[in-house]
């Protein structure tokens, strides 16, 4: 068994749903080389030859590879394949992107968002927002799977001293472009990788609440910030803050809900957070039925107070 | 432009799903089966481009049980104008439904298919990136916004860090995110006019596609529960709480 797992970095740093992947393609044994994608991506190279695990990082340096467009990488992933038995990406936009068309190149039943590794071709992963779990067997000649990263332990990001190798072939289709991002830059931990979380819902009413009294016991706390999707819907923060079966799963040490009622599709998003504290007027609110601590009441007078006391 | 929207039949966004006790499946019987939530998404923003002038045709697919006619109709109802039904007597996986409609793709020629991004059934998020794959299409993914201008498309997509344009050359595919639009809730006289309008019935094998499933189920199972905790009574007692566990000095 030998896998290869795309590398997600920006800054020259690997990102940590990366360091998941590596540990779940460590689990299907064998060898685990991590490919690199960008151009001018030497410091991503480096720092993918300390994560421990690693034993080849394959660079790819191209700007036809700049931005992850799916219709340049997956054919390069196609080429890499044909040395490797696995391909395995974490389950993020840009792994959830890619990988599908890998998949369909190889002619493989892609196993999606795999929660654990039971044996090298037997998985588990959740199907109905995370209401059932399956446990799914493929019969394909390659694996091509995404991991959801809060299911893995990170992979050390130093011990290792895999050896860089440069690869290339595939280039610019020409079938698509990138034109620009909105990216939302904030001072705050990022949502995946927090240890804590404070998120809001739809009882803030308005953005300018949710500025007013999430934000700064956020700061207090040195958590990153997330929303509901109604609070998302109803125009209060940007789409990335969403925390869901469709927006990001996260698994923080705490996870603060304020004023989030806890439908099911943002359970499936937080649930696995080791601690959870719910603040909501609605005593029986579905959220309460997963929350360590609860606190019942207005929380337009308990947030303010519990910032301040903090 | 000919646009193709391909649906599923899944169980209604608002029920609960209960696994079966022998662990083989979810349970489907006697439960509220509706549109995919994404593929409604999909379908309002084909009827729309229409309305726009953008696209002449909306065309409709389903693979799946003959039951799936009804979610069809609704989609004529909303205002497609014809719609496919690919007879499949199993569950189906994204790689085959791909392949089914990479063949009809061939035959339609549509300038853009618009599919949901995931079936809320198996969640996969495969089908539309593996139809992207098998017909060299460029793709468009979670989107939140697309504009038609001349021989390209530009698409919003909702990423983990945000928004990200890109522009694909036409033909293209794009998967719908939940922030594209609102979908229209079909009229009465809408879904009168639906029962008249054209679904031609198919099956797999009419486009040379063997659906066999390359992945077996071995088991369904509930996820573990969480219990639920202790309320406390006031702010000072959620600080105790929270010192406890070492988040707060």
């Amino acid at each position: 068994m030998k896998s290869l797992v795309l590398a997600e970095h920006e800054g020259g740093a690997i990102k940590d749903a990366t360091l998941a992947a590596v540990t779940a393609a460590g689990k299907l044994g064998g060898e685990v080389d991590l490919l690199v994608v960008g151009s001018g991506v030497d410091a991503a190279a480096q720092a993918g030859a300390q994560i421990a695990g690693v034993s080849r990082v394959l660079v790819a340096d191209d700007p036809a590879f700049d931005h992850a467009l799916p219709e340049n990488v997956a054919p390069l992933v196609v080429q890499l394949m044909g040395e490797h038995d696995a391909f395995v990406a974490p389950a993020t936009s840009t792994g959830k992107n890619i990988a599908p068309r890998v998949a369909a190149l190889l002619d493989v039943m892609q196993v999606s968002e795999i929660l654990s590794v039971e044996a090298p071709n037997r998985f588990t992963r959740p199907i109905y927002a995370g209401n059932a779990i399956a446990t799914v067997e493929t019969g394909d000649p390659k694996l091509v799977c995404t991991v959801r990263a809060t299911a893995f332990e990170k992979a050390a990001r130093t011990g290792g001293s895999a050896t860089v190798q440069p690869v290339g072939g595939a280039a610019d289709g020409g079938l698509s472009q990138f034109v620009g991002a909105q990216q939302s830059h904030s001072e705050r931990p990022e949502l995946t990788s927090a240890k804590i979380i404070v998120s809001g819902g739809r009882a803030l009413q308005n953005g300018e609440n949710f500025k007013m009294l999430i934000e700064p016991l956020a700061d207090k706390l040195g958590a990153a910030v997330g929303a509901s999707r109604a609070a998302v819907d109803a125009g209060f923060v940007p789409n990335d803050y969403q925390v869901g079966q469709t927006g990001k799963i996260v698994a923080p040490e705490v996870y603060v809900a304020v004023g989030i009622s806890g439908a099911i599709q943002h359970l499936a998003g937080m649930k696995d957070s080791k601690v959870i504290i719910a603040i909501n007027k609605d005593e029986e609110a579905p959220i309460f039925q997963v929350a360590d601590v609860g606190l019942v009441g207005d929380l337009f007078k308990l947030v303010p107070e519990l910032t301040q006391k903090l | 432009m000919k646009v193709l929207v391909p649906v599923k039949r899944v169980i209604d966004y608002n029920v609960k799903p209960r696994v079966k006790a022998d662990g083989t499946g979810v349970d489907l019987l006697n439960v509220k089966m509706s549109m995919n939530p994404f593929d409604e998404i999909a379908v309002e923003e084909a009827i729309r481009l229409k309305e726009k002038g953008a696209a002449t045709e909306v065309i409709v697919v389903s693979i799946g049980e003959p039951k799936a006619q009804e979610t069809l109709r609704t989609a004529l109802a909303m205002g497609a104008d014809r719609a496919i039904l690919v007879a499949a007597a199993q569950e189906v996986e994204p790689l085959g439904v791909a392949k089914v409609l990479a063949a009809i793709v061939g035959e339609e020629q549509p300038g853009l298919v618009i599919l949901g991004k995931q079936a809320i059934d198996d969640d996969s998020n495969q089908t539309g990136q593996m139809l992207a794959a098998l017909t060299g299409r460029p793709q468009g993914t979670f989107a939140s916004k697309i504009e038609v201008s001349g021989d390209a498309v530009e698409v919003t997509r909702e990423v983990d860090g945000g928004l990200e344009t890109v522009r694909l050359s036409l033909p293209a595919i794009v998967t719908t995110d939940l922030r594209l639009n609102e979908p229209r809730y079909a009229s009465l006289p809408n879904i009168m006019k639906a029962k008249s309008k054209p679904l031609a019935q198919k099956t797999a094998a009419d486009y040379g596609v063997d659906l066999s499933p390359r992945l077996r189920t071995v088991q369904v199972a509930e996820p573990s529960k969480r219990q639920a905790g202790v309320k406390v009574g006031s702010v000072d007692e959620l600080i105790d709480r929270l010192r406890d566990l070492g988040v707060a000095a």
